[in-house]
């Protein structure tokens, strides 16, 4: 195998993990929160969360190349206070898949949170529980195959990302360009067996995952009803 | 003493109506909220217990101000210190019986207080198991322990016998009595089983549309409603009391009261809760426009 190929897959799994794990750390409150409010609000919150679902790839990484370019506000703002250049850079790519994602995350920890009997959390209160510790010691421990969904089903989107990565990242080898965008590159240089090499490792992959996904939860959900 | 003057607006399957409560409620009284479902007792308890908001009034206990919408005072139910046994029991699925105890701790090193409460309860031989695992009547049993590790000075029951069955029922109603005997603390119950009303309380509000429409203890609530009398009826002995030389047996048979005289041969081999059929060979048939 060749170096290039096992440095692009590093960096796909590197963004995938990052990304990850900083939607973990905002899908926790979001869903939460979204399961909680009764805001007329709620509707817009829910559905600017939804939109990467539907919105072409193009479109979102379209505009987040014009608000990441250093020549427009937002962009030069970041550059000047942080130094930090978000378009063609890894940062970038973190930001924009971590908006991209962001559906695959709360989504099912919003639905966790939501199937959860609402006596549990007011038993915790009545017990002299604050929300936050009964959030940590009761409401998630109980919905641990909604937080492994959320975590599985991201990585394995992140992973898979195209349209949004080669709008904001380019085709950067070792900072920018990762196993999906290798593919694309390489069937455009007619190197179709280095291709497949990449293809078939997603492929693989991601059926591992899902599998892994779908046999997790078939066995919580077993343990905790029968 | 519980001081309470509330009104809160209910959204029911009738429509909006209004909840309407003022009362006092004596420390040590076992009292029941009786009503059919919509009626608002569940909300009212839910109201006592913190965990909705009353539109407006007053809620104060032993002198200390629990709800005043004047004052803008709303006491959340981390700092009510009530206990709370839930329909559903919501016991904490991911813990084990012991853990759900210890949960409600105040003092985490008070392991002593668990074993004390798992021996009452008399489910220590449960500790290890988690709630999955648990008859409905073993699930009821760990609930009311984890109510009661707090040491609450009111334990407030949302139908917590509704999910089992009657011989587990009548158990379980004789356990609650005697918890409240043996703690002396002031319990509500939500219930609409008029048998368990007469096992338990010694006080019933009957509520209807978001209205206490009678007040008293559990005869005078129910007892007066009809006059009896009819051939056959099968109905469940709730209480037997001697009155001079006769016993009087009151009768439950279709969700109504019936008196009954008995002499002492005729209740020898008769308990509470016993199944009993009723039947009268001559009477006089009263009859009352209605």
């Amino acid at each position: 195998m060749d170096e290039s190929f096992i440095q692009t897959m590093l960096l796909t799994f590197k963004l995938a993990g990052v990304t990850t794990v900083i939607l973990l750390c905002i899908g926790i409150p979001l869903g939460y929160f979204l399961s909680q409010t009764k805001s007329k609000f709620k509707p817009i919150a829910e559905t600017i969360v939804s939109m990467p679902l539907v919105l072409p790839p193009s479109v979102l990484g379209f505009y987040l190349l014009l608000a990441f370019s250093p020549k427009n506000g937002f962009g030069a703002w970041l550059d000047e206070t942080f130094s930090l250049r978000l378009v063609f850079s890894f940062e970038g790519l973190v930001v924009a898949s971590v908006i991209f994602s962001l559906p695959f995350m709360v989504h099912p920890i919003q639905s966790g949170f939501s199937a959860l009997s609402k006596s549990l959390s007011e038993a915790s209160y009545i017990l002299g529980k604050g929300k936050l510790q009964t959030l940590y010691s009761v409401l998630l421990p109980n919905m641990k195959p909604s937080i492994l969904t959320g975590i599985v089903i991201t990585f394995a989107h992140t992973v898979g990302e195209f349209g949004v990565v080669l709008m904001i990242g380019g085709n950067k080898a070792g900072e920018t360009k990762v196993a999906s965008i290798a593919i694309y590159d390489e069937v455009e240089a007619l190197n179709y067996g280095l291709a497949n090499q990449y293809a078939f490792t997603l492929f693989a992959i991601s059926f591992a995952i899902l599998l892994f996904v779908y046999m997790i939860n078939k066995s919580m959900v077993k343990s905790e009803f029968r | 003493m519980i001081q309470i003057n509330i009104t809160k607006p209910l959204h029911t399957a009738d429509g909006t109506i209004d909840l309407i409560v003022n009362k006092e409620i004596q420390n040590g009284d076992f009292l029941t909220l009786f009503g059919k479902s919509g009626s608002g007792k569940t909300t009212l308890l839910r109201i006592i217990a913190g965990l909705e908001t009353p539109q407006s009034g007053k809620i104060i206990v032993d002198d200390e101000v629990w709800f005043d919408s004047e004052k803008k005072v709303n006491l959340p139910p981390q700092k009510r210190g009530v206990g709370f046994v839930f329909q559903d029991y919501a016991l904490f699925p991911n813990m084990s019986v012991r853990q759900n105890l210890e949960y409600a701790l105040k003092d985490k090193k008070d392991t002593k207080k668990v074993d004390e409460i798992l021996e009452i309860m008399e489910i220590e031989n449960l500790s290890k198991m988690k709630p999955e695992h648990l008859s409905g009547g073993q699930k009821q049993r760990v609930a009311v322990a984890r109510s009661l590790m707090s040491s609450p000075k009111m334990l407030l029951l949302d139908e917590p016998l509704s999910a089992l069955d009657s011989a587990m029922r009548l158990k379980l109603q004789d356990e609650l009595h005697s918890i409240h005997q043996r703690f002396n603390i002031t319990s509500i119950l939500v219930s609409h089983d008029i048998s368990e009303v007469f096992r338990l309380s010694n006080r019933v509000f009957k509520i209807a549309l978001g209205q206490i429409t009678d007040d008293g203890s559990p005869s005078e609530v129910f007892s007066n409603q009809n006059i009896s009398g009819k051939f056959k009826v099968v109905g469940e002995v709730l209480s037997i009391q001697k009155s001079d030389i006769l016993y009087i047996v009151e009768i439950l048979a279709h969700n109504e009261i019936i008196k009954v005289t008995a002499v002492k041969s005729d209740i020898e081999a008769l308990n509470i809760g016993d199944k009993i059929l009723l039947s009268s060979k001559a009477f006089n048939p009263i009859l009352t426009k209605i």
